[in-house]
This record gives C-alpha cells, sequence and structure tokens, in this order.
C-alpha cells in the first residue's frame, strides 16, 4: 500500500515563528493601545433597539435626539436598514425608553420597541473581572490536566499555544474595533476549546509516534505526526467552519460577533496546532526520554 | 469475533434511541396562548361557577375558547389566537372586578401519555421568550443603618427613664457615639447596654476619650439583618410580581446582595418596572409640635401644599400593613382602605387615643438611585450609583376619632390609590434596592431569535451531513445518523433536565454539530491509515475505533472543563451556550462512538469484505 506522504512542516518554522510574532506584536500592540470596543455588557450603558417599517435615517434621528437633550446618542442600524439600535451612556431614568420612543415617533412613524438593555457601571466592571478570571483559570486547569495526562513540555506547547489563539482573536477584534460583548467571550472561551481539541489529538500521535518509531530525529517524528493528522485537522475545521458560517450568514446580528470570534479563532487555531504547538515542544527540546517512564508494556502491538 | 458487539450493546443504543424520541418530542407540539386566574389569597376557592363566569365573559365578547378548567387553586382558558390574548386579558379583568389575579400563559399541549413518562418541552430563555429581567441590588448599609436609628432612639429613651444623663447620642456612620459629663455616668450606661442590648457592643480602646461611649453592632447581629433584609426583599418582590399577573415569574436571590427577577412574555414593560422597581414605603407620623420636628414638602399629584413639620417618630410604618384596597369615599374622591396587624392596631389605637384632633401625616418615603459622573485621576469618567431618598408627605389629615385596625387614606388621585395599595398590600421592602441591569426583549424579536435560531441548525447540519457523505461515503452516512441522534438527544436532555435555552444556547448546539463530527473524523481517518498500512478491512476497522478513542476522550474533557468554566463565570444566556456545549459533548461522545459503531458492525462486521467504502 502507499505509504504516506510526509510534509516537512518544521522545515518552515522559522518563517511560521515570524509570522507568529508579528501577530502577535500587532495584536499586543493594539490591545494595549487602543484594548478593545467593549460591547454594553463591560462598558455599561442604555442600548434601545427599534424596528422601523421604512428604512430610516440614523443621521437625521441622532440629530433629533440630540436636540431633545440626550447627551452623545450613537445611532446605528443593526442587521437591516428598518432596524436601529441607539446606544446612550448614561444616567438610566424608570422612562429613557419611553421618553426615546416618544422623540422617534414625532414623525408618525410607526415604530416597535424590541429590545432595552441597561447594564449598570458597577456590573460591566464585574464582568470585565470575572471574564478575565474566568480566561486565566480555564488556561491554568487546562495546563495541569495536559501536564497530567501527557508530560510537563506537551502542557507548556499547548497553553502556549491557546495564549497564542486568544490574544490574536482578541487583536483582530480590537483593531477591526468589532464590539466585544459577553457571546464573544463566550466565544473565545470556545475557542479555547477547539484549539485545545486540535492541539490534544496532534500531540496524542506525537506521543504515540515518539513510543513507535525509536530511530528518528524529534523533527521527524513531528513531522510524520503532523502529516498523519492533517487530514483530519482539515476536515474537522472544514465542518466547524461550515456551521459557523451557517450562524455569520442566518443567525441574526446578536450572534453575528459570536460567529466572527469563532471563525478567527478556528481558522488560527488550525494554524497553532500545526505549527505552533509543535515549535514550542521543539524548541524545549522534546525528546522520547520525556515519555519514558509511561513507556513500559504499552509498547506491544497487537495488530500484524 | 471483530468487529460484533455483543446483544447487550446493540439493545442498549436502541434503549437510548427510544429515550431520545420520547422525550425530545414534546418540543414538537407547539403550547397554547392562554390565561390564568387565580386568587389574591390562598384561601379563594375557584372553581367550576368561576369559570363559568369567566367563559360567559370570553362568549359575550366574542373570544374563542376551549379546554377551560378549574382545579380550585387556579383557573385555565386556552384560546386559538395568540393576538387575542391580551384582549381576553383586559375582558376578564373587567369582569373579576380586581379580585383575582389574571395572567398571560403558554399552556403546554404535551401528550398526557407523555407528560405521565416525565415529558415536558424544553424551558425557553427570555430572548427567545421575550420578557423583562432585572438585577436588583440591595442596599444593605441602609438596612442596618434603620436599625442602628430604631437602637438609637430606643437607647435615650431607656437612659433618660433610668435617669442616666449624657450630653449627646447620636449615630455617625455605622457607629452609636454618646458623649458624657462624668465618667460614673458612662459607666452606667455600658452596663446598660450590656445588659439589655448583647448586639451593640461597647468600644473599650486605651487612647480612647474616657466621657465618650462608642457603640459597634456585632457582625453576627449584622449578618442578620443583612439576610433577613433580602429575605424580606425576596418575598416582597415575589408578592409583587404575583400582583402583576405573571405566568412562571422567576425572584431570587444572587449572591450576597442581589436579586434577579425574571418575568417572562410581560409586554408592559413600564408597568412591571415600576411596580418592581419602585422601593416605597409608607410612615404615619404626628404633626410635631414643638422645635424638634422634621420638615417635609407637602406633594398631592393636585400640587404642592405648604411645607409639613413632622415628629421624627413614627407611629407605625407599611409593614403593619396587612391588607389595602383603592377604593372611592361619598364624594367620588380616590382613597385607599387599610387594615393594620395586631401590633400594628395597638400602637395605632395607643397613639390616637389621646391625640384626637392633631394632625396626622403619611410620610410617602421613595429610595431612588441617580448616577453621579466624576474624573478620575486617570482623566476617565467614573459613573457611580448613588442612592438617595426621596420623601413627601402625602396627606395631613386631623384625626377624629382615635384609630383602630381600619382607616382611610385620601388625598391621591386615582393611579396613585391603586399603586400605593398595591405596594402597600405586597409588602414594603426591608431595605431600599435599585436596578443594576435591566434587559426587555420584545416579543417578536424572541419569536425572530427562535427562527433564526432554527434556521441556522438546519442549514449548518444541511451542510455538514453533505460533507461527511462526500468525503467519507459510506461510513460519512453512518456519522450523519449519529449527529442526527446526537442532535435528538441533545434536545431530549435540555428537556428532561428542564435547563433553559437561550439564543446563545442554540448556537452552542449549532457549534456542537459542527464540533460533534470530529470524532468520526478522527475515527475514519485512522481506519484510512490502517487500511494504507496494509491492515485487513475488519483489522483496520477495529484499530481505527481502539486507537482513536484516546484522543477523543482526552480532546473532549479538556473542552468539557472549559465549559464549566464558562458556565461559572457566565450569567443567563452565556450559561445557556455553557450547557448545550457539554450536553452535546457527552451525548455526542456516546453517538459518534458507540452507534456508529454499531451501524458499522451491523453492515460489515463478521463479513468477508475486500474493500472499505471509506
Amino acid at each position: 500500500m502507499a505509504d504516506l506522504k510526509v510534509y516537512n512542516f518544521m522545515g518552515i518554522r522559522k518563517y511560521a515563528v515570524i509570522f507568529s510574532a508579528i501577530l502577535l506584536t500587532v495584536s499586543a500592540w493594539s490591545l494595549y493601545t487602543q484594548g478593545l470596543a467593549l460591547g454594553l455588557d463591560f462598558s455599561g450603558g442604555t442600548q434601545i433597539e427599534v424596528g422601523y417599517e421604512q428604512p430610516a435615517d440614523v443621521g437625521q434621528l441622532r440629530e433629533k435626539l440630540a436636540t431633545a437633550g440626550f447627551d452623545n446618542p450613537v445611532v446605528v442600524h443593526f442587521g437591516s436598514e428598518t432596524d436601529v439600535l441607539i446606544r446612550l451612556q448614561g444616567e438610566p431614568d424608570q422612562k429613557l425608553a419611553e421618553q426615546i420612543v416618544e422623540v422617534l415617533k414625532g414623525d408618525n412613524q410607526q415604530i416597535e420597541l424590541r429590545r432595552v438593555d441597561y447594564v449598570g457601571p458597577q456590573i460591566g466592571e464585574e464582568l470585565r473581572e470575572d471574564g478575565g478570571l474566568g480566561m486565566l483559570t480555564a488556561l491554568v486547569v487546562v495546563m495541569l490536566y495536559v501536564a497530567i495526562r501527557f508530560q510537563l513540555k506537551f502542557s507548556i506547547a499547548a497553553v502556549l499555544a491557546l495564549v497564542h489563539d486568544v490574544v490574536i482573536t482578541l487583536g483582530i477584534f480590537s483593531l477591526a474595533r468589532f464590539e466585544f460583548d459577553l457571546t464573544v467571550l463566550a466565544a473565545i472561551l470556545a475557542v479555547v476549546g477547539y484549539s485545545l481539541n486540535d492541539t490534544i489529538v496532534v500531540s496524542d500521535r506525537i506521543r504515540e509516534n515518539f513510543r513507535k518509531i525509536r530511530k528518528a530525529t524529534a523533527i521527524e517524528v513531528i513531522n510524520e505526526s503532523l502529516s498523519q493528522t492533517l487530514w483530519r485537522t482539515i476536515n474537522t475545521s472544514v465542518t466547524t467552519m461550515l456551521v459557523l458560517s451557517a450562524l455569520f450568514f442566518i443567525g441574526g446580528e446578536l450572534i453575528h460577533n459570536f460567529a466572527i470570534a469563532l471563525m478567527i479563532g478556528v481558522g488560527i487555531g488550525t494554524y497553532s496546532s500545526i505549527y505552533v504547538a509543535a515549535t514550542v515542544m521543539l524548541g524545549l527540546n522534546v525528546d522520547r526520554e520525556d515519555l519514558l517512564e509511561q513507556v513500559e508494556g504499552e509498547l506491544v502491538d497487537d495488530l500484524p | 469475533m471483530l468487529n460484533k458487539f455483543p446483544l447487550w450493546k446493540n439493545i442498549l443504543i436502541l434503549l437510548v434511541i427510544a429515550f431520545g424520541f420520547i422525550y425530545a418530542t414534546p418540543n414538537f407540539y407547539p403550547p397554547d396562548p392562554a390565561i390564568q386566574l387565580s386568587g389574591q389569597s390562598g384561601a379563594m376557592v375557584i372553581d367550576g361557577s368561576v369559570l363559568q363566569k369567566v367563559e360567559g365573559a370570553l362568549g359575550e365578547a366574542g373570544i374563542d375558547y376551549f379546554d377551560g378548567q378549574a382545579d380550585g387553586e387556579s383557573l385555565l382558558v386556552r384560546l386559538n389566537d395568540i393576538n387575542l390574548q391580551l384582549r381576553a386579558k383586559e375582558v376578564i379583568q373587567a369582569e373579576m372586578a380586581g379580585e383575582y389575579i389574571v395572567a398571560l400563559n403558554l399552556a403546554p399541549t404535551t401528550p398526557d401519555w407523555l407528560s405521565s413518562l416525565g415529558g415536558q418541552p424544553m424551558k425557553l430563555g427570555l430572548d427567545l421568550r421575550g420578557g423583562v429581567h432585572f438585577l436588583l441590588e440591595v442596599d444593605l448599609a441602609s438596612a442596618i443603618a434603620v436599625r442602628l436609628e430604631s437602637d438609637l432612639q430606643e437607647i435615650k429613651t431607656v437612659l433618660r427613664k433610668e435617669k442616666i444623663r449624657y450630653r449627646s447620642f447620636e449615630l455617625k456612620g455605622n457607629q452609636i457615639i454618646g458623649q458624657f459629663r462624668d465618667v460614673e455616668q458612662v459607666q452606667k450606661a455600658t452596663a446598660l447596654i450590656r445588659n439589655s442590648y448583647r448586639d451593640l457592643l461597647p468600644e473599650t480602646s486605651p487612647g480612647q476619650n474616657p466621657l465618650s461611649l462608642v457603640l459597634n453592632l456585632s457582625i453576627a447581629a449584622s449578618s442578620i439583618i443583612e439576610d433577613s433584609a433580602i429575605k424580606q426583599n425576596l418575598t416582597s418582590l415575589r408578592n409583587r410580581v404575583n400582583e402583576l399577573g405573571v405566568s412562571e415569574p422567576l425572584v431570587s436571590r444572587q449572591g450576597k446582595n442581589r436579586i434577579v427577577v425574571e418575568l417572562p412574555g410581560v409586554q408592559d414593560t413600564a408597568e412591571a418596572k415600576r411596580i418592581i422597581g419602585k422601593t416605597a414605603n409608607l410612615e404615619f407620623r404626628f404633626e410635631s409640635q414643638g422645635k424638634s420636628g422634621e420638615r417635609f414638602e407637602f406633594k398631592t399629584p393636585r400640587g404642592q401644599g405648604p411645607d409639613a413639620e413632622l415628629e421624627k417618630k413614627s407611629i407605625i410604618t407599611g409593614e403593619n400593613v396587612i391588607d389595602a384596597q383603592p377604593s372611592f369615599d361619598q364624594n367620588g374622591r380616590p382613597q385607599v382602605r387599610i387594615r393594620l396587624d395586631g401590633g400594628g392596631a395597638v400602637q395605632m389605637g395607643r397613639a390616637t387615643r389621646d391625640n384626637v384632633g392633631r394632625r396626622l401625616g403619611v410620610l410617602f418615603i421613595e429610595y431612588k438611585t441617580k448616577l453621579e459622573k466624576t474624573i478620575d485621576e486617570n482623566g476617565e469618567l467614573v459613573i457611580t450609583p448613588v442612592p438617595f431618598v426621596e420623601q413627601h408627605v402625602i396627606s395631613l389629615a386631623t384625626v377624629q376619632s382615635q384609630l383602630g385596625k381600619e382607616f382611610v387614606i385620601t388625598g391621591l388621585e386615582q393611579r396613585e390609590s391603586s399603586e400605593l395599595a398595591l405596594l402597600l398590600r405586597a409588602g414594603a421592602l426591608a431595605a431600599p434596592m435599585y436596578i443594576v441591569e435591566e434587559r426587555t426583549i420584545g416579543p417578536s424579536l424572541g419569536a425572530d431569535n427562535i427562527d433564526l435560531g432554527v434556521k441556522s441548525v438546519t442549514f449548518g447540519m444541511a451542510m455538514v451531513l453533505l460533507f461527511m457523505v462526500v468525503v467519507y461515503r459510506a461510513f460519512g452516512l453512518a456519522a450523519n445518523v449519529a449527529l442526527t441522534m446526537n442532535l435528538l438527544l441533545l434536545v431530549a436532555f435540555m428537556s428532561l433536565l428542564g435547563a433553559t435555552l437561550t439564543l446563545p444556547g442554540i448556537a452552542g448546539i449549532v457549534l456542537t454539530v459542527g464540533m460533534a463530527v470530529d470524532a468520526n473524523v478522527l475515527i475514519f481517518s485512522r481506519i484510512r491509515e490502517e487500511r494504507n498500512n496494509g491492515a485487513t478491512v475488519q483489522g483496520s476497522i477495529s484499530a481505527g475505533y481502539d486507537r482513536a478513542f484516546v484522543s477523543i476522550l482526552d480532546a473532549n474533557i479538556t473542552t468539557l472543563i472549559v465549559a464549566l468554566i464558562l458556565f461559572l463565570i457566565g450569567s443567563g444566556p452565556v450559561q445557556g451556550f455553557a450547557v448545550t456545549l457539554s450536553i452535546g459533548i457527552l451525548t455526542s461522545m456516546f453517538t459518534s462512538i458507540v452507534m456508529t459503531r454499531g451501524l458499522v458492525n451491523l453492515v460489515v462486521g463478521g463479513r468477508k469484505i475486500e474493500k472499505l467504502w471509506i
């Protein structure tokens, strides 16, 4: 039977390092200088979505609200020409939503109040803290699990790959000024889960091959393992991207940024499970010896 | 023999499939719009006669209904048209003249045989159903301040009675501080307080002024006060929510000092907010005769009067009210008829007996919050909520005779009188609360979200099914059967566990569909690989499943860990995402490993096959 074609993935790892370094630097720079465009969940404030029967002119609405005495109203289309989202940073009044609807109704338009969100400043702050804390806890717990199930070098590689994916996804959100809300935070954690999935499958194969192939360098073993899992990596990414595009195109405006975050994350995660985790392992001089204690008794091949 | 399942495994698979079908089925029966009627107190009997009245009113108004049922405690009438639900509510409310609570409801149509097995449809989150979500923060510091203030007044009275002279006694922050002229008086006062006020701890630091007495509330006492304040607020909120007429409301504590209120299907959000958010209380105080009064604005809906000066001490508060009903006096002016509990009646009687002819003021107290904008040292705008109290006198009337258990308050407008009655009836709040988060989802948006969710699940699923057949052919078909069963099982478990489906939850289902095939992709890739390495057909299938298992397990456990963390830090809708993701991971492990293996074994197991269609 035909042998599997082994690609020399690790041969171009220098370029991968440079590529990742550029992405990471740009992301970190953007996150540091301009931060994330925080959505209402994290920034606090009031947000009102209204539906018109005809396409609405947001510029005109903005002026109208400003003349009515609302402080710096942000008025944008939401999903379609007939949907308008109004955002205000300020005092939540019991009647704010009704007042706004009153102002907007001025010119005999039929409008429908679709959604009102008010998030107090203290809630936004708590969510920011909890979100950061959750992300850190996830990374630490995952690192521990991988360290126990595999080995410390695998664990460091897996977590660095995760940090790589999360920072770049956040960086792209920051650069593109996509709104970062709770659903996006959920998506980022799902990216952690997905990217980890990929990295573990690859690591699993690397571990197996280290035990099976005795006379090979680490680079050869890793190249072989990556080649063996390549189609699985690609096929799973394709199915995930397929469902994400379904969410992106028909899931509606509320799920839009969630889908974007996951698409970016899955893309980066696929790349990182091939290049980043393995490169880090090589950098840490991963070796047969690292897996030696666990090898005993497991080397018996039960197949002809 | 290679690739043959023992009988019990095949039976297990069949049982799981049957389980999935049974518990997912209730979701395919759409609920009926309905009107639910219940009594204002548990003592009211709602039987056939009430049902007849309700049905009569509906018939007269020309609203189609069916299957009216009364069980003694409540009554449910189903409607054919959801657009008539609000009309029907108004009609019934008008007919029953406010004696009953009328609520909109969605009545499940699950067939009896399914519900007898515990089958029920999934609960829908507010973002899919429409409704209001409030997060209220209870101001516990003020509950403690109220307690300290009342202790302070009592201590002053007792000290005067015991002839212990003090220069001043006042509340400073969380401490009661007394100043005395000589040390002997300090000692006497300390002894008395040690004896009768165990919760107040005199501060005894060495460098302290010997002529002053500093009292701190003990930690145990303050935590009891805080706890009971939250509990009372919860009870009052539940009562208020019941008065609003909402089916399946949720009122529960969250964390140390917050309360979540969720009102599904509420359409008049302004009313809900007014009732929930209103942290009003009443105090009855005499008009002051001396100099030691407190000045308040006199404000009624008809305008402002001259300021009123009331005594500092209240006779009773809203907490003593057991019933309050809006009504009209002989001249048709709105009033509130109030009934007091035993203690309240005694106090009111005692206070008014010797004070006929004096004027009694009703002080209306409302706790509100405003946001204060300040610029911090980094030049950033910081917005902090500052609670404040608004008090004004709504009525000042001469006491005509000794008051007892029942009396009336006048000087209100009609809407105010019914609202005040409701607030008094539902119970006062032990501590003020303010809204820290509010989310209102219109009913049409909820319906749109369901629609979009179902569409994206369908499209996403269709694309994955197609992809799998194209890439893995016959084995792809097996994976597709498993994927479909996975969706069914996911829905079945969510329904059985009573988990709430939210929009991010639907996104979680979609994501699960994409990621669940990963296990099969892993297995099938491995089988292909084994074939390429020259293994036999049966051998490669067996090895493929065995070897991929460890990877699948590790990968899924780590994802499960992440989902768990997401559940712990997330709230509401995001938790919904974590729930669907976790359940999806567990069910997909079963369907993609055990179920596809069963199918494959059934078709190729034990046969002599030269070529695998993979």
